[in-house]
């Protein structure tokens, strides 16, 4: 599946839910935010074929 | 998962509180959190004019909606560090939320005004660039509120940010900044103005979420010079801790909270003074941002260039 992550497009293996793919990932899910479709979702999300996926990092500063 | 509040479909878990909400009632949450913080701990008065530190990103340009919406009449400031790439960027998202406000954003550009970009002048004054942005930074927002006539500044802490500062603190036993992290900052002796920190008790992930869902633009990039700095790598270990124990971060900063409160900071009794190049307050002949300068041989004027939307709305 595609996922946009940090502005560039990446390839990761299919996952069910959002849960899985931040794991997948190895990504905080507090510090990570995931859009489906250009909605906010949870992350008991199931995955469906034609998902639009974003992951956002919420962390900023210095 | 369900909202917690109507049954509906959840946008949002926030596990430090148990609960999942709905779009709806997320942004009620996070708005009604906001209000809760500035009654309970008295950080606005009838009278205050206020100024907000935006720098583009999620937290203060949310700030700036919601205390807007909330009615705390804010304007905001912007401070142009030149750097390349980025903050030519985040002016736009700032300019942005004050057309959609309608309130005017004052803008000092560092390269206007000293003649550098932060990098050059980080370099010329021998410190970091994030120790030489802070140094501008704490200057320029309280020569604003003297400027332009605003008692209050404003700025987009949130938790994440704080405790990140308070586990540097502790890690260090900076103890002259230990008991100085409150969400207020109030004035002193009439001279620098009172700081307030409203996202004191919101966290990063709740901001990005609500700037999400309100459709607030924001720059997403982190500003360059911030990567590998310290209070990234404290806020990655807390935020490991968090997923493991929710709700460690809102207990560790009211856990301090109550501490501080209890705590007595011995005052620094030095007379204040006014800076005989700029009248900024200081404790000695001149400010600190005025013997850099001077000593490093940068001159300059500090002036601030005033946008604002055509259709102003005042009060």
């Amino acid at each position: 599946m595609k996922v946009e992550f940090n502005g560039k497009n990446i390839e990761v293996e299919k996952v069910t839910t959002v849960l899985k793919l931040l794991e997948k990932l190895s990504l905080n899910k507090e510090t990570h935010l995931v859009i489906v479709n250009n909605r906010l979702v949870t992350e008991d999300y199931r995955f469906s074929q034609y998902d639009t996926v974003k992951i956002i990092k919420v962390v900023s500063g210095g | 998962m369900k909202c917690k509040v109507c049954g509906g479909k959840a946008v949002i878990s926030l596990r430090a509180y148990n609960i999942a909400l709905c779009a709806n009632d997320f942004v009620s949450f996070l708005e009604n959190r906001v209000f809760k913080t500035i009654k309970k701990y008295r950080l606005i008065d009838d009278n205050d004019k206020l100024i907000i530190a935006v720098s583009g990103g999620k937290d203060s340009l949310s700030l700036w909606y919601i205390l807007n919406k909330l009615g705390f009449n804010a304007d905001g400031m912007y401070i142009d560090l030149g750097i390349e790439g980025y903050s030519a960027l985040s002016l736009e998202k700032v300019k942005k939320m004050s057309d959609i406000l309608k309130r005017p954003v004052y803008i000092f550009h560092l390269n206007n005004a000293l003649g550098k970009d932060i990098e050059a002048i980080s370099k010329k004054i021998k410190r970091t660039t994030c120790s030489a942005c802070g140094m501008i930074k704490r200057y320029i927002m309280n020569r604003v509120c003297l400027d332009k006539n605003y008692n209050v500044i404003i700025t987009g802490h949130n938790l994440d940010d704080e405790t990140s500062a308070l586990m540097g603190n502790l890690l260090y036993w900076k103890e002259e900044y230990l008991w100085k992290k409150g969400m207020v900052l109030n004035e002193e002796e009439g001279h620098l103005s009172k700081k307030i920190k409203p996202l004191f008790l919101c966290s990063e992930r709740e901001m990005a979420a609500y700037a999400v869902l309100c459709g607030i633009d924001y720059i997403y990039d982190e500003c360059p010079f911030s990567i590998g700095a310290k209070s990234l790598i404290y806020k990655e270990i807390l935020n490991r801790i968090e997923d493991n124990s929710p709700g460690t971060k809102l207990q560790f900063l009211k856990g301090y909270l109550k501490f501080a409160s209890q705590t007595k900071v011995e005052k620094n009794h030095k007379e204040m003074n006014y800076c005989i190049n700029c009248g900024y307050p200081t404790r000695s002949d001149k400010c600190n941002f005025c013997r850099i300068m001077d000593k490093y041989g940068i001159k300059g004027n500090i002036v601030f260039e005033e946008y604002r939307n055509t259709d102003e709305v005042s009060g």
